[in-house]
């Protein structure tokens, strides 16, 4: 057994049922690991139990069944180590950015000298090019602005574990490129472990070294762990002339259309192991993915 | 144009002022020709221009007066309206802190715990439907001073409106706020008083600028009931002198302390309000 960073083990959610209906079980057997420093998207259709994951991880929800292991430890409750970035930003509206960034890294630290707090702070603002909109309120700033802030609160406090939930989903394509460039940016100088939940298979081919796909729910799992191979750095223009990235993108896009619900699970099924693929360096068979569900159906 | 709109409200006010005022002059303008006096006029010793409403003109004069030197005092039935309504004011404000200092930590805790919002509840919704006058009574029989009594009236009719929109505010705090505290790791206090509080500030005002206007309005009937001083006590003295303009009068700055006190909080809300 391999020791991750991050360790999920058997995780599943189940709601009880309100009223003498049936119970809703979202995700089951739920199993994969995380290594220090990777950048990991997860990709599933709506309700698949995504943000129930996510929100696992975090500490903010109670999985029914199952275990998260990060350097060792069980993880119960919040923690600074896990910061979470939120797709509506998650500002406090009262303080300005640079006191929402201030919030974070007071809690961080909380013996810090008010200039170095200051000082800390208007670095990470900086890093998003806010460093102007700083004395703003979160209602004077636009969209895009509002998850830069989030962005610098959470990687301010340097957090062990990134977790991101749609971070981009609220924004339009062209703010979205250029956060997702800044993103890079402050990920590779950083080195954070992320998990990141999106809807955009593009955004998770920029972004990830690997891509996990969830089935849909009910009875949800990981079906499939897809390596990125791309190399870094990466961005967008220059990503679609990789040899590679045709071949991921189809991969990812037909099992979204297609494997996505032909994987799903149901109720008493035997655990299924998640299948790890390297889609670039497939030949282009063109039963490709037939052979994908041959080896994950045994 | 918003400027123009104002001059022309203003404009439209002094007219409709001046328009009242007029008609009112006019209209209570002794008669020339003496009717037959009624049953009462003979009673009230005779209809005489006392017993009408005083014209706007008699209001102003005796207004005049009455701000030229409003804190006079001759006795006990004849203080300055200025010491009148300071009496007044202290005891709405002393309720009204009191009640703050128990209704707001109060209002937290039945926000923040479910189980105490169950609890209480019972207690909340037979409390709060008593007329704060009820009470009296039974205050003055257990504190044995009206002064008193008349500031714990203040207290009770206070607390409801600020204890329920404390608890309002504070169980409707956004979930994403709570959870940014809770992924920082605050404590419990430090949630309160980073997250909570501004989080529900806004509407804490708003029910303390509900639990003001009722206090000043139930002062004027409590100082009625236990007398001795306040602009309550004035007014029915007034009334039992036959002095009508006085009693007008103080209608009036009744009206306009009241105004002052909602202005006060109005720009206190301002000043916690936030924009999401
Ligand atoms: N309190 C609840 N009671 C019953 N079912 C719930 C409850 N909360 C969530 N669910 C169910 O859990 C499932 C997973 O929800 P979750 O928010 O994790 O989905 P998601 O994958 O993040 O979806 P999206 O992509 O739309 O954000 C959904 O099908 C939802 O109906
Ligand atoms: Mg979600």
């Amino acid at each position: 057994m391999s020791h991750a960073f991050l360790e999920i083990e058997g995780l599943s959610k189940r709601y009880l049922a309100a009223n003498h209906g049936e119970g809703l079980t979202v995700f089951e057997h739920i199993n994969f690991g995380i290594e220090k420093g990777e950048f990991v998207c997860v990709i599933g259709h709506s309700g698949c139990g995504k943000s129930t994951i996510l929100n696992v991880l975090a500490g903010l929800d109670d999985a029914s069944d199952g275990v998260v292991i990060m350097n060792g430890k069980e993880v119960a409750g919040p923690s600074l180590d896990r910061g979470v970035i939120f797709q509506n930003y998650s500002l406090l509206p009262w303080l300005s950015a640079m006191k929402n960034v201030a919030f974070g890294v007071q809690a961080r630290w909380p013996t810090w000298s008010k200039d170095k707090l200051h000082e800390h702070s208007l670095k990470y603002l900086d890093l998003v090019g806010l460093k102007d909109a700083a004395h703003r309120k979160p209602s004077e700033l636009s969209g895009g602005m509002r998850q830069r802030v989030s962005i610098a609160r959470a990687f301010a406090t340097q957090p062990q574990l990134l977790l991101m939930d749609e971070p981009f989903g609220a924004l339009d394509a062209l703010t979205r490129g250029v956060i997702q460039e800044e993103l890079i940016k402050i990920w590779s100088e950083s080195k954070q472990t992320v998990f990141m939940i999106t809807h955009d298979v593009d955004e998770a081919i920029l972004l990830s070294d690997r891509v996990l796909l969830m089935t849909n729910g009910p009875y949800a799992r990981i079906a499939e762990s897809v390596k990125i191979s791309i190399p870094r750095p990466r961005n967008r223009n220059s990503i679609i002339h990789d040899p590679g990235y045709y071949k991921i993108r189809n991969h990812l896009v037909d099992f979204l259309v297609s494997r996505s619900k032909e994987l799903s699970g149901a109720a008493g099924e035997e655990v299924r192991e998640t299948t790890f693929v390297d889609p670039a360096i497939e030949d282009d068979d063109p039963l490709e993915t037939d052979k994908a569900l041959a080896k994950t159906g045994s | 144009m918003l400027k123009s709109l104002n001059t022309r409200a203003a404009l439209l006010s002094v007219g409709l002022l001046m328009l009242t005022l007029g008609v009112w002059e006019v209209s209570v303008q002794v008669p020339e020709k003496k009717e037959a006096m009624s049953e009462y006029e003979m009673l009230m010793g005779g209809a005489d221009q006392e017993a009408r409403v005083p014209p706007p003109s008699d209001i102003i004069s005796l207004a005049l007066e009455e701000l030229g030197d409003p804190f006079y005092d001759a006795g006990p039935n004849d203080k300055g309206i200025g010491i009148q309504l300071g009496y007044s004011i202290y005891r709405v404000i002393a309720g009204f802190l009191a009640a703050a200092a128990i209704a707001i930590p109060i209002g937290f805790v039945v926000g923040m715990s479910p189980l105490m919002y169950k609890a209480l509840n019972p207690f909340i919704q037979v409390l709060r439907p008593i007329s704060p006058l009820a009470w009296m009574p039974l205050a003055l029989f257990v504190i044995k001073d009206s002064e008193a009594s008349a500031i714990f009236v203040i207290f009770i009719c206070s607390i409801w409106p600020m204890l329920i929109n404390t608890a309002f505010g504070v169980a409707n705090v956004r979930m994403d706020w709570v959870n940014v505290a809770r992924t920082h790791e605050l404590s419990p206090m430090r949630t309160a008083l980073t997250v909570i509080l501004p989080a529900a500030a806004p509407t804490i005002l708003t029910g303390m600028r509900i639990s003001i206007g009722i206090a000043w309005l139930v002062i004027v009937a409590a100082e009625m009931l236990v007398g001795g001083t306040g602009i309550g006590y004035y007014v029915w003295n007034e009334w039992n002198n036959l002095d009508l303009a006085s009693v007008i009068f103080s209608i009036l700055m009744i009206g306009l302390v009241g105004m002052l006190l909602d202005l006060m909080l109005s720009a206190a809300s301002r000043f916690v309000q936030y924009q999401e």
